[in-house]
């Protein structure tokens, strides 16, 4: 293997117009992997097959041993939030994946038949129930099958449960990576980024560059902490813990372009079957990270799981940054050399 | 991102809350029901998971990172203050202004590291240089300046080494300007919604600032007849940093939210009223002693009080969704809109 980068490709790649932002075909060539580098990997989390079972979680914490929190990052502490099955509250230091639960209902209101007068009580209801099974569950409900996973009706309402197993994206453009000073955030062969322990000294700045709020520092040790897609694992030849563990396989691990055409084909099957607002997350290169490493299937905006809607790298305004400072630095040294010019004593 | 089109949400509301219980409230007690492509519209509203942030809010400490900012710019203009009037034969500002940029550079030091997570590993900051970290180059900038500043300071206090002095003063000097601005790139090379956006301005707003304060610190502390540069540096400081600031405050639309409303707001109100006071004390004092002092004092406590503004402000935008989602929410929009014109 050859020399392993920590430095951003931005003044060192060999495509002068993707160095900060856009697609990159070969993200661990251009940091300096030879040829013979193995293929990009990452997640697809298809959510609409997710059963909120966080066998993902549990499977990374043990393999990972991360240390035990609460759902704001405090140590030792056990944490209950009120928020439908979460727990877990966030990605975080010691949360690799978290499982997120969204309770949501809607009224029925498309025009179908109905009993009764127009507007009077009854005038929501379906003339025909759903066929049962159990009570309240369709008989459509099996996730393979039914055409709108996680949902079901009951009265007037229509009730759904969405739930989404969340994880670091291993952006193409990662701004952890490129606003580490010590160099301890690196690219690994995989293209996944991780975190070198031995390095960090805990300066904090990956955590706010982090457009998605996945790096974190962990309390009472300084460092910071994220997913590394098991870089351990993956160098043995294993899969990630939590795409081994899932029983569904709502996370599915695999080469990137593979994942990616999983997921389109996906797309286009629950769009024949009506799901509405079915929709992919981090796939597409073009996006204002270059396309995520770990991308997603959701069935409602993405704000709606905690996610940025239109997330973009910082460093993509970079330049005008740093010229913004140097003509910053100009006029200082402009302004305070011409208080002194001109004037004698 | 492939949205279903025509189908923004479909009408899932979150089944708890507030929100939600008011809008149930509302359908009951209307008795009407609602006409069709009517509620939905009406009800669109900004959500988010829980209330959480999206972003992770800064770990960075108060008072450490907004000292370590004020500390940083004052030592910067400090140390080219001091060595122009060195150059131009001013020894009495040339020592209160060299003193000030050693003093100031070794607690900014000492702040950024108190602040790290692992201090003792604080020298790996110097394992590589990346121009891509806004925090790599300013260690490169930090370390050199503090080293030279110091030793400047130090051979004014020991009044020896005249030639030494001269020249690691000089090198202060040229690092003095980008120390003033770096600080800027370091806050807005982040997510966070309030410092990212005004990429722009606060390069201008930190160099005034730290104009303003570096001058004012040596109006203080430097004999009237010696320190009429001095003078002239804070008051224009001062006036860049009032116009970068007013910009930041209003030109960003929701994201300049932050800067005016709750603690950020009620302590950039106070750094406004220190800047302008002290501007007022140190244009009206002429050679008279104690209105400088005065004048000089609240230039450096403007300064400091807009740096603990602006750290606050963008805490605030980190910790709130609303921040994050509605600008990138309108961005998005924009765009497939602009998508939709090419289209057509």
């Amino acid at each position: 293997m050859t020399t392993i980068s920590s430095a951003s490709t931005a003044f060192s790649g060999d495509d002068p117009r993707n160095r900060l932002f856009g697609p990159v075909p070969d993200v661990a060539g251009e940091r300096g992997y030879g040829e013979d580098h193995p293929p990009r990997v990452g997640f697809f989390t298809d959510t609409s097959v997710c059963i909120g079972c966080k066998a993902c979680e549990v499977a990374c914490k043990e393999w990972n041993t991360l240390p035990m929190d609460d759902a704001e990052g405090n140590r030792a502490q056990l944490g209950l939030t009120g928020a439908s099955y979460d727990n877990t509250g966030m990605l975080g230091a010691n949360s690799w994946r978290h499982v997120a639960f969204v309770e949501q209902s809607r009224a029925v209101d498309l025009p179908m038949p109905t009993v009764g007068a127009p507007g009077s009580a009854g005038g929501q209801r379906p003339l025909e129930d759903p066929p049962v099974v159990h009570p309240g569950v369709p008989a459509s409900s099996t996730t393979a099958e039914q055409s709108a996973p996680q949902q079901t009706s009951s009265g007037d309402r229509e009730i759904r449960w969405l739930m989404s197993s969340d994880v670091c994206k291993h952006c193409t453009h990662a701004a952890c990576l490129d606003v580490c000073p010590t160099g301890s955030l690196f690219r690994t062969e995989f293209g996944s980024v991780v975190v070198q322990e031995d390095i960090c000294n805990g300066c904090g700045y990956c955590v706010p560059a982090c457009p998605y709020g996945v790096i974190d520092q962990r309390q009472d040790d300084g460092r910071v902490f994220k997913c590394t897609l098991c870089y351990d694992r993956l160098t043995d030849g294993l899969q990630p813990a939590c795409a081994s563990a899932c029983p569904t396989e709502s996370i599915q691990f695999g080469d990137l372009d593979e994942l990616r055409a999983r997921a389109d084909a996906r797309l286009a099957a629950l769009q024949d079957k009506g799901v509405e607002g079915a929709r992919l997350y981090g796939h597409d290169e073009d996006d204002g990270v270059g396309g995520a490493g770990a991308f997603f299937l959701l069935l409602d905006e993405p704000e709606v799981y905690g996610l940025p809607p239109d997330p973009v790298v910082t460093t993509r305004d970079l330049p005008s940054m740093w010229r913004h400072v140097a003509a910053g630095a100009a006029m200082v040294v402009g302004l305070v050399a011409s208080a002194f010019a001109g004037r004698r004593r | 991102m492939t949205a279903a089109e025509g189908l923004p949400g479909a009408g899932w509301r979150r089944a708890d809350g507030p929100p939600a219980q008011d809008r149930e409230r509302r359908r009951r007690s209307g008795g009407r029901p609602p006409r069709p492509g009517e509620s939905l519209v009406g009800e669109a509203e900004f959500t988010s998971y829980y209330g959480r942030p999206v972003i992770k809010p800064p770990v960075w400490k108060t008072p450490d990172v907004p000292l370590y900012l004020f500390l940083g710019g004052a030592a910067g203009t400090s140390a080219l203050l001091g060595t122009m009037a060195e150059l131009t034969g001013r020894p009495a500002l040339s020592r209160a202004a060299h003193l000030a940029a050693g003093g100031g550079a070794l607690t900014s030091v000492g702040f950024l590291i108190h602040d790290l997570g692992r201090p003792a590993r604080f020298l790996n900051m110097l394992r590589v240089f990346k121009p891509t970290s806004p925090l790599s180059v300013g260690s490169w900038v930090l370390a050199p300046f503090s080293a030279l500043a110091t030793a400047t300071a130090g051979a004014h206090l020991l009044g020896r080494f005249p030639r030494l002095r001269l020249l690691t003063g000089l090198g202060a000097a040229a690092l003095g300007g980008p120390m003033t601005t770096y600080t800027a790139a370091l806050l807005a090379d982040t997510a966070v919604p309030s410092w990212h956006e005004a990429h722009r301005e606060l390069p201008f707003a930190f160099a005034g600032s730290a104009m303003a304060a570096g001058g004012g610190i040596a109006v203080a502390s430097s004999p009237a007849e010696e320190a009429g540069p001095a003078r002239q540096v804070a008051v224009t400081g001062a006036l860049v940093d009032l116009v970068a600031m007013h910009r930041i405050e209003h030109g960003h639309g929701l994201v300049s939210e932050p800067y005016r409303t709750g603690r950020a707001g009620r302590l950039l109100q106070a750094a406004r009223a220190c800047t302008v006071t002290g501007t007022a004390l140190t244009l009206a004092a002429g050679r008279r002693r104690v209105p400088a002092l005065l004048g000089g004092a609240l230039l450096a406590a403007g300064s400091v009080l807009t740096r603990f503004g602006v750290f606050d402000a963008g805490m605030a935008s980190a910790r709130d969704p609303r921040y994050t989602v509605e600008p990138q929410r309108a961005r998005a929009a924009e765009r497939d809109a602009a998508a939709a014109g090419t289209r057509s």
